[in-house]
């Protein structure tokens, strides 16, 4: 497993195979197949598998969901991809009134094996409507299954599962994490539903890191480290169906639960995991909580702004500091350039 | 009329439009006991409309409906008993009692399932529609939806794709004038539903109350489609609902719209008009087998069990995957 290659390349490689694999699977939505190839996750496929398997559509965001819907009812394996996250918007009826409900109030008769890629961003500006990470919203809706994997190996493996999956699933992709490398084995395997992943063990505190906050938690992790504190890093990969279990036996050890989420933490993702793993231990453990997440309010453009709006690997282990210490101790490291460069080693 | 039919043709069209009238007549008055659990949407007044286009199919050819579809349900060859079930939320159901009347879904006859937000089937349908050409199968995907579903957004990015992929598809809006009280010419600039498909670059025709027109005219673009000809191709087929929007009785107290109004629809009454060309005898012949036919399907349902509670839980996910 020695191969080292980008977010972008594991996914297009996990496309790229799946479509081989399995002539059912086609890849759609706006702008696809143009010259910037969606960051390039889509590089290759049309030259590849023609273009009635790949093509780029019309703006048309929720008929485009029902069409994807209607081809999965026929027996094909449509991945459906949105630059922005934000654009889902557009097509909530389609998932949230049809793809998450035929299987149940059909009795069972249909499947809709559809994945929906979509992107987060951050930085450059790109503000209130091109940056949001709304995966709570499907969260909420039985009959939807979501990931946000941030890791190149987690990226292919999770969307060779999604694709296979005979269930609607949101692949949910950050741009920062596009840039990562990592490695990423040439085979094809599946990461599943149903395992989280601890990262870095630790025994003082447990830090759930969500889409690119997992990032940010393991730079946490080496400010903790500094201070002696030893973190625990759990990346939840699929958000739903979620491990809880993985997450309540660290807090078990731990005693401390801190969720770092890349959305806000009002009924957000933040909000399920504390909430489930309170239940879990409230007979037997006393555990401490805190939550992180987008400031709440609208993402602004302005860099000190955004700066602010955004957790990041300081304020998290500040915030984790806090917990362990069970007070506010208004300590908060010095950054430390060399963590910036930060990228997954593995192997996991 | 430009074709000539068959006596034996003749007596199937009566009998599948009679069959459909009296099932939804029999849903009506059973309405008020309770006995049926979920709303009913009837159809009584647009049968034509769903008899004479599903005439026109195979039986691998799909169709997409919406919340008012029993009578497309029927016509196209879904199980009367199941269905009645269904709508008892019996665990016999077509739906094992989770779909209720507006969720109708019959796979052997492809029937596909029936949504309750308007126009949400129709880019399914087109969907469904792209998987057939890319097999290249000798399918044809048909779309139904009332003249309320064209003021949709997703009607028009609906179309627009199917016209781009040339699909295999017919859409048939059945216009009955009405969305829920509201007349369509108060919700819409123009009433020119065929036009304004017709921009798409689809022929597009409205066609009058007339069951042996929509037979014919659907009838020749099926065969055409199925002789290679490109979609999509689109119909406004006019009709009346003749009960309220919701329910079993009729609405003329509501005061949005009079008998007067009503009055040259039921005179055209496919139903009515069919049976007249039908031989007394065997006229009485199709109407007790049918009415045999429909009691068999509600002691069905009468009897059915509901679903098992553990029911409540099932079906959230398909397990394993391909
Ligand atoms: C998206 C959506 N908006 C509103 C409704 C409420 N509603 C139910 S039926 C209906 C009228 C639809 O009229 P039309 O498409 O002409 O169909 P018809 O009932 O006449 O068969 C409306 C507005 C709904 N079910 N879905
Ligand atoms: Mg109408």
């Amino acid at each position: 497993m020695s191969r080292s290659c980008s977010y972008v390349d594991a996914v297009r490689e996990a496309s790229e195979q799946e479509m081989a694999r399995d002539p059912s699977v086609i890849v759609f939505g706006l702008d696809v197949d143009d010259p910037k190839a969606i960051q390039g996750t889509t590089r290759g496929l049309v030259e590849k598998f023609g273009e009635e398997r790949v093509f780029g559509t019309p703006l048309s965001e929720d008929a485009m969901t029902g069409v994807a819907i209607g081809m999965a009812l026929a027996g094909l394996r449509p991945v459906h991809v949105h630059i922005r996250m934000d654009f889902l918007m557009l097509s909530m009826n389609q998932l949230v009134n049809m793809a998450a409900k035929m299987r149940y109030m059909y009795g069972g008769q249909v499947s809709v094996p559809l994945v929906v890629r979509s992107m987060i961003g951050k930085s450059w500006g790109q503000g209130a409507q091109h940056s949001q990470g709304l995966y709570s919203f499907f969260m909420h809706v039985p009959g939807l299954k979501v990931v946000a994997p941030s890791t190149p190996y987690d990226a292919k493996g999770c969307l060779v599962a999604a694709i296979r999956d005979d269930n609607p699933v949101l692949f949910v992709e950050h741009r920062i994490l596009h840039f990562q490398r990592g490695p990423v084995p040439e085979k094809i395997y599946e990461i599943r539903p149903g395992r989280a992943r601890v990262v870095q063990e630790g025994r003082d505190v447990t830090i759930v890191g969500i889409s690119y906050m997992q990032l940010e938690a393991l730079r946490a992790h080496y400010y903790l480290a500094d201070q002696g504190v030893q973190a625990e890093i759990i990346d939840p990969i699929w958000l739903s169906p979620l491990d809880i279990d993985t997450i309540v036996s660290s807090v078990r050890k731990t005693g401390r639960l801190l969720v770092v989420d890349n959305g806000w933490t009002t009924c957000g993702a933040s909000a399920e995991i504390v909430a489930r793993v309170a239940e879990a231990l409230q007979d037997d453990e006393p555990a401490r909580f805190r939550r992180m997440g987008f400031a709440h309010v609208t993402c602004p453009t302005a860099p000190n702004l955004e700066e602010r709006f955004y957790p990041n690997a300081r304020t998290i282990a500040a915030a984790a500091y806090d917990l362990v210490q069970g007070r506010a101790s208004g300590w908060l490291p010095e950054p430390r350039e060399d963590l910036k460069a930060l990228e997954f080693k593995g192997p996991f | 009329m430009t074709r000539r039919y068959t006596e034996e043709q003749i007596r199937r069209f009566y009998r599948q439009l009679y069959r459909i009238r009296r099932v939804e007549e029999e849903v009506a008055r059973i309405y008020p006991s309770d006995k049926i659990k979920s709303p009913v949407h009837l159809s009584i007044g647009q049968e034509a409309v769903s008899v004479a286009v599903c005439e026109c199919l195979n039986p691998d050819d799909v169709v997409f409906g919406s919340y008012r579809s029993h009578a497309l349900y029927l016509a196209k060859g879904g199980d009367l008993k199941t269905m009645i079930a269904e709508l008892y939320g019996k665990g016999t159901g077509c739906g094992k009692g989770k779909a209720g009347s507006m969720h109708l879904i019959h796979l052997p006859s492809r029937v596909m399932g029936a949504s309750a937000v308007v126009g949400t089937t129709i880019p399914q349908a087109v969907g469904y529609a792209y998987a057939v050409k890319l097999r290249q199968e000798p399918v044809v995907v048909v779309s139904f939806f009332g003249d309320g579903a064209t003021e949709e957004g997703v009607f028009y990015e609906s179309l627009n794709f199917a016209a781009l992929k040339k699909l295999p598809i017919v859409f048939i809006c059945e216009n009955n004038q009405y969305a829920i009280h509201t007349h369509q010419s108060a919700r819409q600039a123009k009433c020119n539903i065929a036009e304004r498909a017709a921009v798409f670059g689809m022929p597009a025709e409205t066609i009058d109350d007339d069951f042996f027109a929509v037979l014919e005219r659907v009838g020749e673009t099926v065969d055409a489609l199925r002789k290679g000809a490109a979609g999509p191709f689109f119909f406004e087929c006019m009709t009346y609902r003749w009960k309220e929007h919701v329910g079993p009785d009729e609405d003329y107290h509501l005061g949005y719209r009079t008998p007067e109004e009503a009055a040259p629809w039921h005179a055209r009454d496919a139903v009515r008009v069919l049976g007249e060309r039908v031989p007394d005898a065997e006229r009485a012949k199709i109407e007790s087998d049918i009415e045999r036919e429909i009691r068999e399907a509600f002691d069905f349902a009468e009897q059915s069990p509901w679903p098992a509670d553990s029911e409540l839980f099932e079906d959230v996910f398909k397990e394993g995957g391909a």
